[in-house]
């Protein structure tokens, strides 16, 4: 069952000819270039003089390569733009640090914890999983508004406070992994329920920790519908909602958009290509065993 | 083993006294009890976080859907909403055409990316050197903001200088103008919507990395070929994957929002006008939050009933181990 013993050559017993693999590879590789196209477009785009953008033939690599546009596309807007940098920053790490907090300790309930309507409690909670936003959406819009949370970060990072179905159950997978003859031998030595969960299931749960970590940073960062409901003054957006602003603008400044395209891509790439290994396995948890 | 180690350990079998924390109704608690009690206190910010975000707001938006309610205001009209919202008059309603244009999206996008993903999945699993280096190339464009892809493709939409069109009319085709022409933005948006599909291969890996060679190997021995191996092991045992990715694509591609946002903002002529981003004009362009509660009920109600049909159809089609199978039903 564990995702570790999975095997990787499940396809060696086949008697492939060497026809066979060049075609694999070739369509493996044919793929692979049509996947990053669109970046090298973007990363040529953004380093273009403003007479070339518009060219046909498209030029690649432009004439002179233009630096300076990364400079000129950070001052384009009406305010500093590390202070878009930094409220994505605050909104991905709170709402980060919210759900792993909570999520944690729910899922450690649900997953070691006997108490009386856990089925039927555990139960919800998986089948909001597939629930819509949308359906919840304006009532909390009005709450919040009632609430004067209306451009703040509030509700965009409170109720991460109050547990994920998804990450609670991927938690409480890796959980449930642990042999339970850890939890009697603790007990036995009088660990309380705490300290059960603070000693030994935590530390034991790092990988689905730093999955949900992962996780819930990028998609606070990458989120859109979100900010763009909440959030109206520019001194508050994100970088999502910069790079919205900056479509907005009377003429399309294409190398520009590219750039800040290209800075909001880069911290979730970045992560993923840290922590590959944690996305794969995050993935393949929820995937297959779910 | 280490924490274990770190607990303390009476020399009897038996828990030492504590020191008193004053607590004394807490420690003659039986540990059942105690254990009960901390549990509940653990889940307590998840059923107050569900009752109040979730039931509660579905609840609300069930009345405000009878209601017709602005910032301000709030007044009941009874089933108007509902009357108006399947009227078949466009100047009233964009239902039809919203609910139509996501169809057509859910509908043809999911076996492209579904298939695509497959195919992906297959190829990496042939024991090929790099298969790393490819699995992260493909997976790559699924960690991205949405935001930024639309406008990357936006751009690669364009239609006098947009690659896509340049690569066209290297093997002489004339592009279209995508984006702006109401026969080609919604494909424009499928081909898009193609591009993510490494987020669903990474799923099939995982799935096909799963199934235990000796199933293959008895497979050879009894004499089936590749193909009749891809169809008589590959497939049964990858049908629980098949399924659980079905059923997030389903319901992930019906809230397709950013890119028609962004991109077309609906157009041209509502030709991309999807059911979430005509429910998002509703409430947040026109604040007209009783009708655009209607609107998000008719959707609750027809994503769940896909997904209670996917699951009434996953008995035909969808193989469970043993006691998997006996688990779900």
């Amino acid at each position: 069952m564990s995702i570790a013993s999975r095997r990787r050559h499940t396809g060696s017993i086949r008697t492939t000819s060497l026809l066979q693999h060049a075609l694999v590879y070739l369509l493996l590789t044919v793929g692979a270039i049509i996947v990053l196209i669109p970046f090298a477009w973007m990363v040529s785009t953004s380093l273009k003089p403003a007479n070339q953008i518009k060219q046909f033939p498209p030029i690649w690599i432009p004439k002179p390569i233009l630096w300076s546009n990364w400079v000129n596309a950070l001052v384009i807007f009406p305010i500093p733009f590390s202070r878009f940098v930094l409220n994505s920053f605050y909104y991905a790490t709170f709402s980060t640090l919210g759900t792993l907090a909570s999520s944690a300790l729910i899922a450690f309930a649900f997953a070691r914890l006997r108490f009386r309507g856990s089925r039927v409690l555990f139960l919800i909670v998986l089948s909001t999983m597939m629930l819509p936003g949308q359906v919840t959406m304006i009532p909390l819009f009005l709450l919040f508004s009632k609430l004067r949370w209306v451009n703040t970060y509030n509700p965009l990072i409170v109720p991460s406070f109050f547990g994920s179905a998804y990450f609670i159950f991927l938690i409480r997978q890796f959980f449930a992994t642990v042999p339970l003859e850890l939890d009697d031998a603790a007990r036995i030595d009088g660990c309380g329920v705490m300290q059960l969960f603070f000693r030994i299931m935590l530390p034991l749960a790092k990988p689905a920790l730093g999955i949900t970590a992962i996780f819930s940073f990028s998609g606070a960062w990458n989120d859109f519908m979100g900010p763009l409901i909440y959030l109206s003054e520019m001194k508050q957006f994100p970088l999502a909602m910069a790079l919205m602003f900056l479509r907005g603008t009377y003429r399309v400044l294409w190398s520009e958009l590219m750039v800040v395209s290209f800075i909001t891509m880069l911290p979730p790439m970045v992560l993923f290509f840290i922590a590959q290994k944690f996305y794969i396995q995050g993935i393949v948890v929820s995937g297959v065993k779910g | 083993m280490t924490a274990t180690r770190q607990a303390p350990s009476p020399g009897s079998g038996q828990a030492l006294p504590r020191p008193s924390f004053g607590l004394g109704r807490w420690r003659a608690l039986k540990e059942r009890q105690r254990e009960e009690i901390i549990a509940y206190a653990l889940v307590s910010p998840w059923v107050i976080g569900f009752i109040i975000f979730t039931l509660g707001a579905m609840a609300a938006s069930l009345v405000l859907s009878f209601t017709e309610t602005d910032m301000l205001t709030l007044r009941w009209v009874g089933l108007d909403n509902f009357k108006m919202l399947f009227s078949a008059d466009k100047t009233r309603s964009l239902f039809w055409v919203s609910l139509y244009n996501t169809g057509y999206y859910v509908l043809l996008s999911i076996p492209f990316v579904m298939v695509t993903g497959f195919l992906l999945a297959v190829l990496l699993n042939q024991n090929v050197r790099g298969q790393t280096t490819y699995r992260n190339i493909y997976y790559l464009p699924s960690v991205l903001p949405s935001i930024a892809v639309s406008l990357l493709w936006l751009w690669l939409f364009h239609r006098d200088f947009g690659i896509l069109n340049y690569l066209l009319s290297l093997v002489g085709i004339k592009g279209p103008a995508w984006l702006f022409s109401v026969h080609w933005a919604k494909p424009a948006l499928l081909i898009m919507s193609v591009w993510g599909a490494g987020g669903n291969m990474l799923i099939f890996l995982g799935g096909l990395q799963a199934i235990p060679t000796q199933l293959y190997e008895a497979a050879t021995i009894d004499g089936a070929g590749s193909l009749r191996r891809f169809f008589s092991v590959t497939i049964p045992m990858m049908s629980p994957t098949l399924f659980f990715v079905l059923v997030t694509d389903v319901i992930g591609s019906f809230q397709v929002f950013t890119s028609a946002y962004i991109m077309t903002a609906g157009g041209p002529n509502n030709s991309t006008l999807m059911y979430v981003l005509y429910l998002y004009n509703l409430a947040f362009q026109q604040f007209r939050f009783g009708y655009a509660s209607a609107l998000a009920w008719v959707f609750f109600v027809i994503i769940m009933a896909f997904t209670v049909l996917l699951f009434r159809s996953s008995s035909v089609w969808v193989y469970y181990e043993g006691e998997i199978g006996g688990r779900r039903a």
